[in-house]
């Protein structure tokens, strides 16, 4: 007998005479407590967040490009990974061209494996979109992709990510469903909720653990 | 990294480990901070108990509804994963399981392992199993890597190095590492990021835990801090998944509050830093993620627990670790001193049916019953009515057969002679009289000694009279009984 057929055999065995109780999930309790005004969305969304030491801004479709060149000054960085096939990429491309920025763009354009070594020492900065973010938990959600594959938002130390204000659902349980994720997932679905961190040694927090030790967030207020 | 220190060798003495921990200031004083600031944690991050409670209850429904299906259930993820392109895999014991687990590695010619935190790998003491046959096998968790350097096992399910302040890991680092010594948290970090990037770009095979397969989409979901999780399981080529037969959900809406309930109770966080979605290797069309996805599920004595309906509950924990921090003997003995690879409440409960009863006697009275674990469970598992069932299970007599693997380890005669003595004595009143009178008129008899107890009390002596002889000595002196 093969180990899956003794385990499958044993827990029917352990349910014989016994009928599957019934479906009792209640939506109430998951949405209830996690409704908010439109308006006050983006507060708590940002609120949360800073909590746990992200940086969110809040600006518009027409200059957040020119925030992204000052965030990135700043910080004396020289290049960012960005996906020059998506709309957003092409806007910082041609923004980034236009005002003669030093910092190079690259792009995530061949496999991981041809590339390794310089996506995880060399590259400083990367930018993603993503796919909507929730109010309830100050929760950003990343559907990666052949454009922006998944280390992109993992590996490089810091990660700026656009999120568009119209997309900013109450809590988790009504973006899956207003999206129907249950029709079928991507390979890869994250809830990212701010930098990588830990509190391993004495409960202390310490930022950057393995991920990234900056989340920047634009908020879009005008997407 | 096969040796190991003596504490965690799986001996009987717990008692004799609970000795040294209780002498050991420091020890006491890492774990006393440390579980204080993790139950304030959880308070404030359930401030309406209205809210909480109700969350639980579905927490509870959630796991009972799917263990009543449970069979069909892994049929369904298995079938939903294979369609994604992930390869299940099943196993009866950790060996089966270990050496499942070699065989993906070894058909990819890999020599290093890289692992994000996971319980069931301690379970199968993967670490060692692999070493032996020239695997490295490293830790990426924070706190699973610092004890992992220093030869130790996790002390707590959430937090592994909790037992350690910052000035012993920073000897440890430089002792094993060479790395200049250092109190700051956040350069001690530092130091873990860099030894440890270099490992995750180079790792053959990634190894995580699961912490919900959802059955529905045939997904594997991970929650995390640290981005070790995410690495483990998208930059090396293999992805193998590890988990126990219970962490299956029916639906994806499931882990909405499945979730919510995990991070609240284990770190009084409205969620983790990262929550992980993995349905399925890298696609033809994508540029990164595993060549290849491997799920194990592993039994290893859960078939057992499921057989008994009491003892069934036990497979709803979620492993947030919430009964441990609320736990006085927890907090006081700390994780070491269980011996086994869950400590605490839920580590006296489930571990019965991994390694048996007889191998952890003194788990089940290890506890003062307060209650504070199942109050505090999420998913709303009785733990103290599950710890008195075992000490019932622990005095069976061994000749019988045991309804719990290991049961009768505490079985003792005289006992047995005792309690029935005791049961006679209470019900025939003439014989329970003739007792008192006896008791009370030879009280200087009454024994010096009385097993543990006069270690540390004085002996209990029978009073003068009994309360009863008091009684009707004092109505007859006061105008006489009633009728």
């Amino acid at each position: 007998m093969s180990a899956r057929a003794n385990i499958l055999g044993k827990l029917r065995n352990s349910l014989a005479g016994t009928t599957p109780r019934p479906d009792e999930f209640d939506e109430r309790l998951v949405t209830a407590p996690w409704r908010y005004a439109p308006e006050d969305r983006i507060d708590r969304l940002r609120s949360l967040m800073e909590a746990v030491h992200t940086e969110v801004h809040q600006c518009r479709s027409d200059n957040w490009p020119e925030l992204v060149a000052e965030l990135l000054n700043k910080r004396n960085l020289t290049n960012l990974l960005c996906a020059p096939s998506k709309e957003h990429g092409r806007a910082l491309q041609a923004y980034f061209e236009a005002t003669e920025q030093k910092v190079e763009l690259l792009a995530y354009d061949q496999p991981v494996e041809a590339w390794k070594e310089e996506l995880f020492w060399n590259v400083e900065a990367s930018l993603t979109g993503t796919l909507g973010g929730i109010a309830a938990t100050g929760t950003l959600v990343l559907w990666p992709d052949r454009n922006e594959p998944r280390l992109m938002s993992l590996v490089p130390p810091v990660h700026i990510a656009l999120l568009k204000a119209s997309e900013i659902h109450d809590n988790l349980y009504d973006m899956m469903v207003a999206q129907d994720w249950a029709a079928g997932l991507p390979t890869n679905v994250l809830l990212v909720s701010g930098p990588s961190k830990t509190a391993d040694i004495e409960q202390v927090l310490a930022y950057g653990a393995h991920g990234p030790r900056e989340l920047i967030v634009l908020v879009l207020e005008d997407a | 990294m096969s040796q190991r220190i003596p504490v965690t060798e799986l001996t009987p003495d717990f008692r004799g480990r609970a000795e040294e921990a209780l002498a050991d200031g420091q020890l006491r004083n890492n774990f006393r901070v440390a579980m204080d600031s993790l139950m304030t944690k959880r308070a404030n991050a359930f401030p309406d108990a209205d809210e909480r409670e109700g969350l639980r209850e579905l927490g509870n429904r959630i796991k009972a509804g799917a263990l009543s299906r449970l069979p069909d259930l892994l049929e369904q993820l298995e079938q939903k994963l294979t369609e994604n392109g992930v390869k299940v895999h099943w196993a009866e014991t950790v060996e089966e399981a270990n050496s499942l687990v070699h065989g993906i590695i070894e058909a990819r010619k890999g020599s290093q392992v890289v692992k994000g935190k996971s319980m069931v790998s301690e379970e199968m003491e993967m670490n060692d199993y692999l070493a032996e046959r020239g695997v490295e096998c490293l830790e990426s968790d924070m706190g699973e890597y610092i004890v992992q350097l220093d030869n130790e096992k996790p002390s707590h399910i959430i937090m592994p190095a909790i037992h350690k302040n910052a000035r012993q890991v920073s000897k440890l680092f430089h002792d094993k590492l060479g790395e200049p010594e250092t109190e700051d948290v956040n350069q001690l970090i530092q130091i873990g990021r860099r030894t440890l990037r270099r490992k995750f770009m180079e790792a053959d095979v990634g190894v995580s835990g699961v912490n919900f397969a959802i059955a529905e989409t045939g997904t594997l979901l991970l929650v995390e801090n640290e981005g070790n999780g995410r690495m483990s399981t998208t930059a090396p080529p293999v992805h193998i998944a590890v988990t126990g037969i219970e962490k299956v959900v029916p639906n994806l809406r499931d882990v909405v509050p499945l979730v919510s309930l995990l991070t609240r109770s284990a770190l009084g966080q409205p969620i983790t830093t990262y929550v992980n979605l993995i349905s399925g290797p890298r696609k033809p069309d994508e540029l990164d993620g595993p060549e290849e996805v491997h799920l194990v599920l592993l039994d290893n004595g859960r078939t057992g627990a499921f057989a008994d309906a009491q003892m069934r509950q036990t497979l709803n924990c979620i492993r947030c670790g919430a009964c441990m921090n609320h736990c006085p003997v927890y907090t006081r003995v700390g994780g070491h001193t269980y011996g086994e690879v869950y400590p605490g409440p839920i580590g006296k409960i489930i571990t019965p049916h991994m390694a048996g009863l007889d191998k952890v006697p003194d788990h089940p009275s290890a506890s003062s019953l307060c209650g504070a674990c199942g109050e505090v469970c999420p998913v709303k598992i009785p733990i103290p009515e599950l710890l008195q069932r075992l000490r019932q299970e622990n005095v069976k007599n061994p000749e019988q057969p045991q309804q719990v693997k290991g049961g009768g380890a505490k079985y003792s005669r005289t006992e047995r002679w005792i309690w029935r003595g005791w049961q006679m004595l209470n019900t025939r009143p003439a014989l329970y009289r003739s007792f008192l009178w006896a008791a009370t008129r030879f009280r200087v008899l009454a024994p010096k000694k009385a097993g543990p107890w006069t270690e540390n009390h004085s002996a209990p002596v029978p009073a003068r009279r009994s309360l009863h002889d008091l009684a009707a000595r004092h109505l007859d002196q006061n105008g006489g009984r009633p009728s």
